[in-house]
């Protein structure tokens, strides 16, 4: 691929971008830190899917249909 | 094992607790990414006409601070989601086909408009052509206001759910029309009124940050031009505010009554009601039924029917009549409603019985009555399962908010909304007369008019959330019958981990914002 490669060009113009941030490294670390935090210990730790437990939708619907129907009101 | 009666309170006050407390601290970030890049381009609009270098500098330093509250504010509203699939686990199957079409259309749009024309903002200065780069400015901000278009169509759903069939076999509501979903009543005016209050909000803080430099006597003229292209977008924004909050008013009226019942404490209904515009509540554990709710109350005679119906004379539902009923109006009682919302989740228990015996004349019988093509199917849809949610409440109490809380933030909203108006002309008045600045009362005032603008839009917020308790999705399913049945000792856990995450998140924002405000903006080298 030339240097004058449209994919190159853009793939410079984000490298450059990058390079020459002052403030915006400062916040990329923050982002990143604050997406591990997010991803790798809170949803894996903290959030897991409650219905991700039953294999198929046809066994989360009849989960949910039940509740629906046990919580009924007196 | 089920959880008892008392434990499942305990989840759904914690899940509620957490759910508020994470989109309050989101919508922190939110509203000034939808106002400053349209202040940003406008700003650079006016470098690209002009080729004046001194707009370049200060649309770079504005920009600067859009980036870094826009770094800092992207995805907390993922921990929404989170929070759909662990504690609002019966919610997100209930609703979940009705919200995949827009949330994903938001994902999509948010990762390729904004990642690629923000990227060109902050990167393609002197690498891009003058007018690729402003487009890619506009884009940016027009980006960011789609991708809460999303965001506020699935809300607005919530609020007044239209453009659906409930499929008892799936336990779903599936989509029938997705131009029903956007373009209903309440999707549009919420969109425009958020996205206006962000545009106001943003105006408020460049005016107050513009302000400290006229304090500090830095800056001064990007500090007063900023102050005039920011009153100007403030100004129009506030116009449009106004109106679509008129707009607001009267779809609440037809579709939520109780919420604005509750905004203006109305207890008994009436004719040519008035607006509340200030006034104080008695205690409503010392009051009896027949008592004033209010110590003093000073009001606008018949404009609240004025209003809600465009007319002075309209009946205005209260509270009272909402609970009791009320035969001359039309409008059921709440007994009633929790009557036929009983009937309904009973048909349900019919269709899975019918399921479970394996008898497929019952099973096509029950059906019959959730199906919208059928005579018996819409008249069933209509009179019963329109009331689905009453089915789950214990008492009709359950459907009255917490009227003093939503009482006081409309008051504090519009009332201040009313002060960022004046704020706006004030800046205006004074440009023209070249006095902007020389007052630094003036300026002090319009630097803590910064949290008085946050403050103002978190209490629109509480208004719209709050106002519709008990309700995730108006009349079909309250908050008991939408959560989880998890440990509510989980759901406090993560309830402080999050205050601690977000407290962390704004103290940063406000520490690097500081910097970069004091450090002002950047010569070109």
């Amino acid at each position: 691929m030339g240097t004058d490669h449209l994919l190159y060009r853009i793939y410079r113009f984000y490298r450059d971008g990058f390079r020459n941030m002052t403030v915006g490294r400062t916040l990329w670390a923050l982002i990143l830190l604050k997406l591990f935090i997010l991803f790798a210990i809170l949803k894996v730790f903290f959030f897991p899917d409650f219905l991700g437990r039953f294999d198929n939708e046809t066994q989360r619907g009849e989960y949910v249909r039940d509740q629906l129907i046990e919580r009924n009101a007196p | 094992m089920l959880l008892s009666t008392t434990d499942l309170m305990s989840v759904v006050d914690w899940s509620r607790a957490q759910f508020a407390m994470t989109a309050i601290y989101h919508w922190l970030f939110v509203p000034l990414t939808l106002g400053l890049g349209f202040i940003c381009a406008i700003m650079e609009t006016i470098y690209y006409r002009s080729g004046n270098p001194f707009w370049k500098r200060t649309v770079k330093f504005w920009m600067r601070i859009f980036g870094i509250n826009f770094a800092i504010g992207v995805a907390t509203g993922i921990i929404l989601e989170f929070e759909f699939g662990t504690n609002w686990s019966n919610y997100s199957h209930f609703v979940g086909d009705i919200f995949g079409a827009p949330l994903a259309i938001e994902g999509i749009m948010a990762f390729f408009m904004e990642s690629t024309f923000i990227a060109v903002m902050f990167f393609g200065w002197n690498k891009v052509s003058k007018g690729f780069h402003l487009a890619s400015t506009w884009l940016t901000a027009i980006g960011a206001n789609l991708s809460a278009l999303w965001i506020l169509v699935a809300n607005a759903w919530m609020q007044y759910p239209v453009g659906m069939t409930f499929n008892p076999e799936t336990a779903r509501n599936e989509m029938t029309s997705f131009w029903e979903v956007l373009f209903s009543p309440v999707a549009m005016n919420k969109f425009f009124h958020t996205v206006t209050s962000g545009y106001v909000l943003a105006a408020v803080v460049v005016i107050g940050i513009s302000a400290w430099f006229l304090l500090k006597k830095r800056e001064e003229v990007m500090a007063r031009k900023s102050m005039v292209v920011a009153a100007l977008f403030g100004g129009v924004s506030m116009l449009l505010l106004l109106w679509t909050g008129d707009g607001s008013a009267k779809i609440i009226a037809k579709v939520q009554p109780m919420k604005l019942a509750s905004m203006e404490a109305l207890y008994d209904g009436k004719s040519g009601a008035g607006l509340s515009v200030i006034g104080l509540l008695k205690n409503e554990s010392q009051r009896s039924q027949e008592d004033e709710p209010f110590h003093f109350n000073l009001e606008v005679p018949k404009m609240l029917s004025w209003l809600s119906f465009g007319d002075g004379n309209a009946y205005v539902a209260g509270i009272n009549d909402l609970i009791d009923g009320n035969p001359e109006q039309g409008i059921l009682s709440t007994e009633e409603k929790m009557r036929r919302g009983r009937i309904a989740i009973e048909a349900l228990a019919d269709y899975r019985d019918a399921r479970q015996s394996g008898d497929s004349t019952r099973i096509a019988s029950t059906l019959q009555k959730f199906d919208p093509k059928t005579q018996e199917g819409k008249a069933f849809l209509n009179d019963y399962f329109k009331y689905f949610g009453y089915g789950y409440l214990t008492s009709p109490q359950d459907t009255v908010p917490n009227v003093p809380l939503i009482f006081y933030a409309f008051r504090v909203m519009v009332g201040l909304g009313c002060y960022f108006l004046l704020l706006f002309i004030v800046v205006l008045y004074l440009a023209k007369k070249e006095r902007l600045g020389q007052y630094p009362w003036m300026n002090h005032l319009m630097l803590w008019s910064i949290p008085l603008v946050y403050l103002c839009s978190v209490s629109g917020w509480i208004v719209a959330e709050f106002g519709r308790q008990p309700w995730t999705i108006q009349d079909l399913l309250p908050t008991v019958a939408a959560v989880s049945r998890v440990d509510s000792t989980s759901v406090m856990v993560t309830f402080f981990i999050f205050v601690a995450l977000f407290t962390t998140l704004l103290i940063a924002e406000l520490m690097i914002m500081t910097r970069q405000i004091k450090i002002g903006p950047h010569d070109e080298q």
